[in-house]
């Protein structure tokens, strides 16, 4: 089988279902990585609408 | 700015904010030079084309064993040192190395079928790689149950490291048993087996895939890190209104 000119031979759907388990599974890390990150400062700057801070931003 | 310096989660975030455009667009590079290169490579006189499986397959093994080694490093300074840095690193690698070490069996499994004419069996570097993915499970489900976090750590640190014997086992599980797994060809005494055509491909996607280890770790850290200012900072609330109402 040939695919985007390269002939992968006989056992082309094995090769190709390996690089779609690679892109799966990369592209999920990338979006747990970048939800994750949008979903922590979202609650940061619902809690510091709200007037809260951590101890350490407290004045003396 | 000193090394130590990093050790504040503060400093270590300006630092992330920094860096990591840079490694995203390094990695990006490097992936895009790797597929290429890999798209190029010559089959393999004995495997064909399935060999391609390998530029995928292998560094997802090194990067699911650097990813232990990675937290257990951190599980010594959440143990010895009990930095709270240490913690977040060891944390924020789990899922990482899971995920690259299940891209590993899945990658190997294909690889298998058409090499070996079966995807899966129970030699000695298959079932350290499976022991490997579950401890990872493991770990992840002791961070994520725990309910006092500072016991969690160093529960998850622990079981770190006692599962740290498991990456040598792997590494030379092909050499102290018999196994339908080859040997190493890349790092072993001698010099690699692999001809340079193949090799060359092989390493920049091995640099690839360790750039966005790097990159998704210090991207992970930093969402920990801020994960663990908001559980303070509704620590504080709680304890506001309980004060409010007494």
């Amino acid at each position: 089988m040939t695919v985007l000119g390269m002939d992968l031979g006989t056992h082309a759907g094995f090769i190709i279902a390996a690089y779609a388990a690679a892109i799966v599974v990369v592209a999920g890390l990338i979006v747990w990585v970048v939800a994750d990150h949008a979903a922590q400062k979202r609650l940061l700057g619902e809690l510091e609408k709200q007037g809260v801070t951590r101890r350490s931003q407290k004045q003396p | 700015m000193a090394v130590i310096d990093l050790a504040n989660p503060t400093r270590f975030l300006a630092l992330v904010q920094r860096v990591l455009p840079w490694l995203a667009a390094l990695t990006l590079i490097a992936f895009v030079a790797g597929i290429v290169m890999a798209a190029n490579a010559p089959d393999d006189y004995q495997q064909g084309a399935t060999v391609k499986i390998m530029f995928l397959h292998v560094p997802a093994a090194w990067l699911a064993m650097l990813g232990w080694s990675v937290m257990s490093v951190a599980a010594l300074g959440t143990l010895v040192w009990r930095h709270p840095l240490a913690d977040v690193a060891g944390k924020a690698a789990a899922p990482i190395g899971a995920a690259l070490t299940l891209l590993c069996l899945v990658t190997g499994s294909l690889w298998g079928r058409p090499m070996w004419g079966t995807y899966w069996v129970w030699d000695a570097r298959l079932t350290s790689v499976l022991v490997l993915f579950i401890m990872y499970l493991g770990v992840i489900a002791i961070y994520w149950t725990a309910e006092d976090p500072g016991r969690g750590a160093r529960a998850a640190a622990i079981l770190t490291l006692v599962g740290a014997v498991n990456i040598p086992i792997i590494k030379f599980s092909v050499d102290w048993w018999n196994t339908l797994h080859q040997p190493a060809s890349v790092m072993r005494l001698g010099g690699s087996a692999i001809d340079p055509s193949i090799l060359y491909p092989l390493l920049v996607m091995a640099i690839a895939f360790t750039l966005l280890f790097v990159t998704l770790h210090l991207a992970a850290m930093r969402n920990e890190i801020l994960r663990r200012r908001v559980r303070a900072m509704m620590m504080t609330r709680a304890q506001t209104l309980a004060g409010a109402r007494a």
